[in-house]
């Protein structure tokens, strides 16, 4: 089934011109022109070669969606080009090859001139030594620089196991420092902006995080201030570091400059696991990685993504996940009348409910937040009664770079399955009014608080019955007859059609709380109950099933939505 | 006998002569303006039509006119790497920025003869396409900036400004830009950030070529002030007739900064190569010789950048006899003709040509540690070799001259000024760097005796311990 149609299907590119260079002396061919930061075609760097060739050139200020600033010199490496006479042809050696001249100092042509590697752009016949012992002597000096005024608080430090620095000094350093004289001092703990600590002594001054700002961001609100080895990180006098991006500076950060306050000091990174997911709080759904310890979550950081997110997220999505590990989680099935039930007992007493409900006497009141696969099992539940469904539309402010004014993950998904109409929440009024005149018996309401959307508890006595299923506590939960305690997204696996109509996947990162259990799961099970159809009983097999049930989908499958996604037309 | 030879200096310092549009119209001023508006277009030989501004560009060429700011770059080839197909203005920047200690040439023109720097620009501007130009001056000459706002309005005032200059078909306007005071500033590509308003970082080569991707990303020309004035004399004089003037592939003349321990330290203009640099030290019509009884140590001969030389130094250098032949000579340093590539043959460079003379009363390592901590103070922080390896070599020096040497001292600045040249984004690094290098190669036993004091002074004085005496942080 992988031969899915998807929009991503365009004309065969034109061939790429390739040029043929040496790297550590095996000869590669390497396209001309290849993406920069801004994905324009560019000529080829030498580390973009490199990269092709299998070598890392290591790097401090490079980031590959970053403009280029060349002020580490951590990338530099030794070269040569062909040797060129007198006449501008090509000088030869004995064997026919090309003779080539090592570039070195003009003034004193005994030491070799690097070249940065990741401005630097390749030529035809061009030689890379990316690992010559004057490449490596160029590198340790770099490091050794950047070592000697470093306060090397690793112990203490947030930035310590994902560190560049510490990296590179393992990889390339020298054990021992010459260092004999007073280190430069610098402000410790820097208040940048609501979210960001800076410790100028560990900044190595690479202009990442100011580019990212200024370049991405659009706000221009760090720079250095002061000379030489002096020169400070610093936002602007009197102007906050204070836009929904901040956070991104600290992953860029290569260092432990730059600090979450969020999550500063909370975890050593070596002790989290980490899962592939999706931000749940608009509908661009950048790709993230959980951060995880023993049921709890501490971060979210954004996942490469070039189809939707590049390598950011914003700070309103990337907090977003206390809620998660809150006291008041719903964790147990409730029912009005006897006080502690049990999933069986639950499910077969709602079964029998549904059993019994008569064509349109039933509504269901969904969330855009939920997956496409529990959407898709909510959605067979309602053809089967002839139940009018809608979900509730969540709108704030958008912005130029990836916040959605949708705050829905996945209200493409509501609609394309069908739970949710053209326009979201139109259908809203309609229940209201079926259950003030009594069509409406029977209501079901996952992940919402129907009160805040024009179904108060006025009506909401009125009903039969009343099965509600979510996360945490609300009015609505609060008037349930049947109260089903659901998953937060880490907790449960589950696609996404976001705003763009790119279908993503999500995995589990941490168990369920109490009795909590993934909504897919126990609705698979009503579905069986109640319409007799035996789906798939894993998450797969559903969405497979669903993508061929449902036009959209195009038969994708699980499989092929890999960890980038797939888009479809919407 | 070796003579001054006043080209730019002519009226600079005659009695009488002042700053004022009046009286350099008086002395013949603009009149190479008018000749250059005179030029084109002709017909060329080949049957082509060759336009005015693109004759002055041939004649500048022609000239072998080299840069005056530094690196002695051919003016007529710079120019030549313009862009002039990318449908973006182009600029020119007079680099007024003078901040190379021992330099001060620059100023003498912008002080005493304004008019003659912006005649220089108006004709360079004009062979270039330009329409708009500025004069990046140093803030700390709030004075010359005065000036020089001041004879723009006189020029403007006289249509040699502005719109359709002196009834042509030629507009342009010239902005005088203040620096705030930081040699980085002098860099060309740090420069022109500084006047786009930003940090003065330099931009990276590739691909920021001013002559590509300069002033606001356009096509830019960066010439530093005597290197323009020099433009009006060679139109005035014609190209092949300039070059006539100094030596060959070393043409023209050249003011040359004498400071240090000389009788009469000043400026000089010189034909380029003619003159000896003993002769600029001692010869009468220059320094006029050492202070009474002093001998000679070092001078560094092109700005506090370029490599030292230590006296009775000698080099071999390639000359071509009468015969044509090419021959190695052995010439001692103070042989050595005052020009481009002498001076790059013998290891160091002409630089800003500033000659500061050093007598054996100077203690070098002092020295050094002077210089050291200026260039510390002045690196911009932008790439890490020059950031952190010029402070580095800054506080070495310092604690060697505060009696906390160490005899391998010498071999430690070797080493962290090697790890510094070629491989920063600008040439600050060589500038940085070259001083340590040179004067701790050539003096070696000096450094590593002083080091080598320290050390058996201070196990003596010290039970055990070892303190490190305090480093300036600035
Ligand atoms: C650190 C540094 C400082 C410099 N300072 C000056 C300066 O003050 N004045 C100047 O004319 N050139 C200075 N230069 C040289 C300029 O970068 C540039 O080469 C020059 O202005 C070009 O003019 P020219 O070709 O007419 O010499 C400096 C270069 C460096 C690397
Ligand atoms: S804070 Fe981090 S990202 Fe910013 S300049 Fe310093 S090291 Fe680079
Ligand atoms: S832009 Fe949207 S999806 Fe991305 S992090 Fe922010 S809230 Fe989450
Ligand atoms: S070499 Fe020095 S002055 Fe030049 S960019 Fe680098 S740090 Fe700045
Ligand atoms: S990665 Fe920093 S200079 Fe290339």
């Amino acid at each position: 089934m992988s031969n899915a149609t998807t929009t991503e299907t365009k004309p065969a590119p034109p061939p790429v011109d390739k040029m043929k260079i040496k790297i550590d002396g095996r000869e590669i061919e390497v396209p001309k022109m290849m993406p920069d930061w801004q994905g324009k075609l560019q000529p080829t760097t030498m580390l973009q070669a490199c990269a092709a060739a299998g070598h890392d050139v290591p790097h401090y200020c490079y980031h590959p969606k970053l403009p280029i600033a060349g002020n580490c010199r951590m990338c530099l490496v030794e070269f040569g080009t062909p040797a060129m006479g007198p006449d501008r042809k090509p000088v030869l050696n004995e064997d026919g090859s090309a003779k080539i001249a090592k570039s070195v100092l003009p003034y004193e042509p005994t030491s070799p001139r690097g070249a940065i590697a990741c401005a630097t752009p390749i030529s035809p016949g061009m030689e890379i030594y990316p690992n010559s012992p004057a490449t490596k002597q160029m590198r340790e000096a770099v490091l050794e620089s950047l070592l000697i005024n470093h306060p090397l608080d690793c112990p203490i430090c947030d930035q310590a196991g994902e560190c560049k620095l510490q990296e590179y000094s393992v990889d390339h350093g020298n054990a021992a420092s010459r260092f004999v004289e007073e280190k430069v001092h610098k402000p410790k703990h820097v208040d940048l902006g609501p979210r960001i600590v800076l410790d100028d002594e560990r900044c190595i001054l690479c202009s990442r995080c100011v580019r990212f700002t200024k370049d991405i961001v659009g706000d221009d609100a760090l720079g250095f201030a002061q000379r030489g080895s002096h020169n400070t990180l610093t936002n602007f006098p009197g102007k906050q570091f204070d836009n929904n991006y901040t956070l991104n500076t600290v992953d860029i950060c290569p260092v432990g400059a730059l600090t979450s306050k969020d999550f500063r000091f909370k975890m050593r990174v070596w002790f989290l696991k980490e899962t592939k997911s999706i931000c749940t709080s608009c509908a661009t759904g950048c790709n993230v990685i959980v951060g995880s310890r023993e049921g709890n979550v501490y971060r979210y950081e954004p996942r490469e993504n070039d189809a939707v997110n590049s390598c950011w997220m914003c700070d309103s999505g990337r907090l977003n996940y206390k809620w998660i590990n809150r006291e008041d989680r719903l964790t147990e099935v409730q029912h009005l009348k006897s006080k502690a039930q049990s999933w069986p007992m639950a499910l077969k007493e709602i079964s029998e409910v549904l059993r019994k409900a008569s064509s349109g006497s039933v509504a269901i009141v969904a969330s855009a937040r939920q997956t496409n696969e529990e959407l898709y099992l909510l959605k067979k539940l309602a053809t089967k009664f002839n139940a009018i469904t809608d979900s509730v539309p969540r709108h704030g402010e958008s912005d130029k770079l990836l916040l959605n004014a949708d705050r829905n993950p996945n209200s493409n998904g509501a609609k394309l399955i069908g739970i949710s109409p053209a326009q979201m929440g139109s259908n809203l009024p309609k229940i209201a009014d079926g259950i003030r005149n009594g069509t409406i018996k029977t209501l079901i309401v996952f992940g919402e608080d129907v009160t805040k959307h024009g179904i108060g508890t006025d009506l909401l006595v009125k009903l039969d019955h009343l099965i509600v299923s979510d996360i945490l506590p609300n009015k609505t939960t609060e008037s349930a007859h049947y109260l089903l305690p659901g998953c937060a997204h880490a907790e449960k696996r589950g696609s996404f059609v976001n705003a763009k109509g790119r279908v993503q996947r999500f995995l589990q990162a941490i168990q369920p709380k109490g009795d909590a259990r993934p909504e897919w799961e126990f609705l698979h099970e009503l579905v069986f109950n109640v319409t007799g159809q035996n789906g798939f009983a894993s998450i797969e097999g559903l969405f497979n099933q669903m993508a061929q049930e449902i036009p959209a989908f195009n038969g994708v499958t699980w499989a092929v939505l890999g960890d980038a996604g797939v888009t479809i037309p919407t | 006998m070796p003579q001054q030879y006043r080209l730019i200096l002519k009226n600079i310092d005659a009695p009488g002569y002042t700053n004022d549009l009046d009286c350099y119209v008086r002395h013949g001023g603009y009149e190479a303006l008018k000749k250059a508006f005179e030029m084109g277009p002709r017909v060329s030989p080949d049957g082509g039509t060759v336009s005015g501004p693109e004759k002055i560009r041939k004649t500048v060429l022609e000239s072998g006119l080299r840069g005056r700011g530094g690196a002695g770059f051919s003016a007529g080839l710079k120019w030549s790497f313009v862009d002039r197909k990318s449908g973006k203005p182009i600029y020119l920047i007079c680099n007024a920025d003078e901040s190379e200690p021992g330099t001060f040439k620059d100023r003498q023109i912008i002080y005493k003869d304004p008019h003659q720097l912006i005649e220089g620009m108006i004709i360079s501007c004009y062979a270039n396409d330009v329409h708009l130009a500025y004069i990046y001056i140093r803030g700390e000459f709030p004075e010359g900036a005065r000036i020089l706002k001041r004879a723009l309005a006189e020029a403007k005032a006289k249509n040699l400004l502005g719109k359709k200059i002196l009834g042509s078909d030629y507009d342009l306007e010239i902005y005088i830009h203040r620096g705030a005071g930081a040699y980085i500033c002098g860099e060309e590509t740090g420069l022109i950030e500084s006047l786009e308003g930003k940090r003065a970082y330099p931009r990276i080569k590739p691909p920021y070529f001013p002559a590509i991707l300069g002033l606001y990303m356009c096509p830019t020309i960066v010439n530093n002030v005597e290197t323009l004035c020099h433009v009006r004399h060679i139109v005035n004089m014609g190209g092949a007739d300039y070059a006539k003037l100094g030596t060959p592939n070393n043409t023209g003349t050249r003011i040359v900064s004498l400071s240090g321990q000389v009788k009469k330290p000043g400026y000089y203009e010189i034909e380029v190569g003619k003159v000896t640099i003993g002769e600029l030290i001692n010869h009468e019509n220059f320094g006029g010789g050492l202070l009474d009884g002093r001998k000679l140590k070092a001078i560094i001969p092109g700005g506090s950048s370029a490599k030292v030389f230590k006296a009775g130094e000698k080099f071999k250098l390639k000359k071509k006899g009468a015969d044509g032949q090419m021959t190695t000579v052995e010439v001692d340093m103070l042989d050595l003709p005052y020009d481009f590539d002498s001076l790059q043959a013998a290891g160091s460079m002409s630089g800003s040509s500033a000659i500061i003379v050093m007598d054996d009363s100077v203690d070098i390592v002092e020295a050094l540690a002077n210089l050291s901590e200026f260039y510390a103070h002045e690196s911009c922080g932008q790439c890490t070799p020059c950031r952190e390896g010029s402070l580095w070599m800054s506080k070495a020096l310092h604690r060697m001259t505060h009696g906390e040497g160490r005899k391998q001292d010498a071999d430690y600045l070797l080493n962290i000024a090697q790890n510094i040249q070629g491989r920063t984004i600008c040439a600050f690094g060589e500038a940085c760097s070259w001083p340590v290098l040179s004067f701790v190669k050539k003096f070696k036993d000096e450094f590593e005796a002083k080091g080598a004091a320290d050390e058996s002074r201070n196990k003596v004085a010290a039970t055990s311990k070892v303190t490190i005496a305090a480093s300036p942080q600035r």
